[in-house]
């Protein structure tokens, strides 16, 4: 399997001070494809999107295996994967103001990550910080190189983030909640470009989030978690439209939109 | 009936030394008729959450009044609350700190009864119309998930029997399986007392589900107010047509909602 | 309507903190706990007088004496057990003092604001700009040398530190979303402090009042050492250092005293750590990363 091909899960298993947190979690993530991990909080969606990024909670014993580019990622040392972290595994998180620096300005985020990873001189690494900002959509790149995290608006950050993390042209991003903290106008843009994203660079997405809806906007397949375990997994209009496992459909229909409108049991004065 | 909270062309105003002012809410103007379920959706910064400060008498008005049941509502301060405002009660967004992390929730909720002693119903009642289990009442707090913290914050405010509630986001921190449920279970419990409730959410679908009126507000002002199935099906602002093309629907067709940056 | 069940329920039991559990933590407790019980038992404790000179003097380390003998011939080791009873029991004395009248000060000023939080952290600000022992000099000197005036000198220039850290703690518990809901229900402020604000700023000063404690002992020998603590013949550790210093061959007359400070310092510094550490993570905890 090449770098291109994405990411694969086979029997990941998470034990964490005697809970089991994942019980044999098996998934693919294909490149330039965005596949969604749904769940509600303790499912272990998490947890998975940060073992994949070598970023397991302290002290869990991990086994199985996560096949990445010819290699199993849970055989490299710490080191080795944080060699991969950043470069070939991108993440972005849900809250930007929390995952940017708040005193380094933008232009020095990017070109630091740039640097550090690609081995370029500085104004190669600037060259491509300004590129990557037009990717991402942020209006007038030049300036906001020199600005700070505080200085923008919620959405205009998370592309920062995004940007940050498709910097070094990484083959998988692992995106946890990317667009829950953004206010709904806000939402489309954000997923809109991870979208486009993911077709133009053909980068594998591992789209983690509680909202069926995004999910539904944005994913090619959903893997639904519960318990640390996969209970569904397939194209996303079946999953939806015609969910297998109980669970799923007790999900479906606890969307509002699945549900009554309001009824009115008294007299309105 | 009670549970009147009326808001007239009221401004409120921050401002610290050194820093401009901004107005949160700028000579915004709409009434909660009692028994009815008004949502209040905006998205962040409009001023939805400083409209429930300041009916709750946590900030001032800059300009305008307040009034609830003819009662003008004034900020309290260091003083007990008047008594005939504590009929009016809120949830707030965030269920991890919105409960006393060092008491057990069964005293908690007898905080709430001690309002009106004898008219409360008891603490396993109140429990139950939440749908929680009337033994978990001697558990701590961070031994219940949010969703049933959120539940209990509600078991709270109804303790004390009032004639309004208003929701401040209160189900933005929970799961999206639990938001449909929790919102209507605001409705019902409120609704099954003859309480007006006030749901302030940045979240459409939900307040379409539950609320029998909307009102839209944006960068402090209200730019949209009728019947929710009026708003929903034939908005009249232009930020509201945005507001609802933007969210996106679980129907499984891949469709990024499309909505030209502002 | 079917329900989704949430995943994580009430949890059973409270383990004890890996914090508390470390080495170091246990030997704090083990050497604060024999200290302890030295001041408790003392007199029955200590081999002889601890004021009887002799014409023994600075004899060094034998089996009559163990830790030696002093420039007045007096035995070091009843001497040191005879400071403890002095320096722990002022220490602790002084900790809860100005605990007390700080965290008071504080907590005030957190809650009313204005102008007493104006003055009271101005005041504070004094205090805390000059270098805590040349200050409780300059007020030990000034009131004269004995044991209260050290205390009282050393209460003005430690309460500044419990103002500033419980007027922060009030502040960011008076603005939780649980304390306004308490008030919103019409409880008065008082109660309001009391039920809401105060268990949740006990933990931390209590961790403070902890390693405070090493530093008033130090301040209190350092005072002595200085002269304007407590006077000759008291056996005050720091005044039993200060005669060791001028008899510097006769190592043990220093060297004993100095390790009795040390390592009750030592002791509560690993204690109040440990302490800080179990109560920070348990009061910001949430059940999972994100809310449920």
């Amino acid at each position: 399997m090449s770098a291109l091909d994405g990411i694969r899960i086979s029997g990941l298993t998470l034990d964490l001070r005697g809970q089991r947190i994942l019980d044999g979690v098996d998934l693919v993530a294909p490149a330039g494809q965005v596949t969604g991990l749904a769940g509600e909080s303790g499912s272990g969606k998490t947890v998975t999107g940060m073992t994949v990024l070598g970023l397991p909670p302290a002290g869990s014993v991990v086994t199985g295996s996560i096949e990445y580019g010819g290699t199993d990622l849970l055989t490299l040392s710490a080191r080795q994967h944080n060699a991969l972290r950043g470069d070939q595994l991108a993440m972005v998180f849900q809250d930007p103001t929390a995952s940017l620096h708040p005193m380094i300005s933008v232009g020095g985020q990017l070109t630091d990550h740039i640097r550090h990873h690609l081995h370029l001189n500085r104004a190669q690494a600037r060259a491509r910080a300004l590129e990557v900002l037009e990717q991402v959509r942020v209006p007038e790149p030049a300036q906001a190189l020199r600005k700070y995290p505080h200085e923008f608006s919620g959405g205009q950050l998370q592309r920062i983030a995004i940007g940050i993390a498709i910097a070094c042209r990484p083959s998988v991003l692992v995106a946890d909640e990317p667009t829950t903290a953004l206010d709904v106008t806000v939402q489309a843009g954000v997923m809109r470009l991870l979208r486009d994203l993911c077709d133009d660079l053909g980068l594998a997405v591992l789209l983690i989030t509680h909202d069926l809806a995004v999910m539904s906007a944005m994913a090619d397949t959903i893997v639904v978690m519960r318990h640390g375990r996969v209970v569904e997994h397939g194209p996303r209009y079946d999953v939806i439209r015609s969910p297998q496992h109980p669970y799923t459909r007790d999900l479906v229909e606890a969307l509002p939109e699945h549900r009554p409108g309001p009824t009115r049991t008294g007299g309105q004065s | 009936m009670a549970g009147e909270l009326v808001f007239d062309d009221v401004t409120v105003r921050y401002g610290r030394p050194g820093r401009p002012t901004v107005t949160a809410v700028d000579r915004v103007s709409f009434t909660v008729r009692p028994g009815e379920v008004v949502g209040l959706v905006g998205e962040s910064g409009c001023g939805k959450s400083t409209l429930a400060k300041l009916a709750c008498g946590l900030v001032p008005a800059a300009g305008g009044r307040v009034s609830f049941d003819g009662t003008p509502v004034t900020p309290h301060g260091l003083r007990r609350r008047a008594p005939r405002l504590l009929r009016l009660q809120m949830v707030f967004q965030n269920p991890y700190a919105s409960l006393n992390p060092r008491r057990r929730v069964a005293a908690q909720l007898e905080d709430a009864r001690a309002i009106h002693p004898g008219t409360a119903a008891p603490v396993a009642e109140l429990l139950a119309g939440v749908g929680l289990d009337p033994a978990l009442g001697t558990r701590y707090p961070h031994q219940f998930s949010g969703g049933q913290r959120q539940r209990i914050a509600i078991a709270r405010a109804m303790a004390t029997g009032p004639d309004l509630l208003i929701g401040d986001e209160p189900i933005a921190s929970l799961d999206a399986s639990l938001q449909a449920q929790v919102a209507t279970l605001m409705r019902d419990v409120a609704l099954a007392s003859d309480t007006s409730l006030l749901f302030i959410s940045h979240d459409l679908s939900v307040v379409r589900l539950i609320a029998d009126r909307v009102v839209v507000m944006q960068a402090g002002r209200v730019v949209e107010e009728g019947p929710t199935e009026q708003v929903w099906t034939a908005p009249q602002a232009t930020y509201t047509q945005r507001l609802l093309a933007a969210i996106p629907h679980a129907d499984g067709l891949g469709v990024i909602p499309d909505v030209a940056p502002a | 309507m079917t329900t989704v069940s949430t995943t994580i329920g009430p949890r059973t039991r409270r383990r004890v903190p890996e914090s508390l559990r470390s080495p170091l933590t246990v030997v704090g407790v083990v050497v604060a706990a024999v200290w302890l019980l030295v001041v408790v038992l003392g007199p029955l404790l200590q081999p002889a007088d601890p004021l009887a000179q002799s014409p023994d003097r600075l004899a060094p380390v034998s089996a009559a004496h163990w830790f030696g003998t002093d420039s007045l011939g007096r035995d070091v080791l009843s001497r040191v057990i005879a400071g403890a009873r002095i320096s722990i029991p002022l220490s602790l004395l002084l900790v809860a003092l100005s605990a007390s009248v700080g965290s008071l000060l504080g907590a005030v000023a957190g809650l009313l604001g204005g102008v007493v939080d104006e003055v009271v952290m101005r005041i504070a600000d004094l205090v805390l700009a000059f270098p805590t022992i040349i200050l409780a000099m300059v007020i030990a000197a000034a009131l004269g040398p004995s044991l209260t005036n050290a205390v009282i000198a050393m209460l003005v220039v430690t309460w500044p530190q419990y103002a500033r850290v419980t007027r922060s703690l009030v502040l960011g518990a008076r603005d939780r979303e649980f304390v306004v809901a308490g008030r919103l229900l019409g409880i008065g402020w008082f109660t309001s402090l009391r039920r809401d604000v105060v268990p949740n700023v006990v933990g931390p000063v209590f961790a403070l009042t902890t390693l405070d404690f090493g530093n008033a002992v130090l301040l209190l020998s350092g005072l002595s050492f200085l002269g304007l603590g407590t006077v000759p013949p008291t056996p005050e550790w720091g005044l039993m250092v200060s005669d060791g210093v001028q008899n510097f061959t006769a190592w043990w007359v220093a060297a004993f005293p100095g390790l009795a400070i040390c390592s009750i310092v030592l002791a509560f510094n690993f204690i109040g750590d440990a302490l800080r550490d179990a109560l920070d993570p348990r009061m910001q905890k949430a059940v999972g990363s994100r809310a449920l």
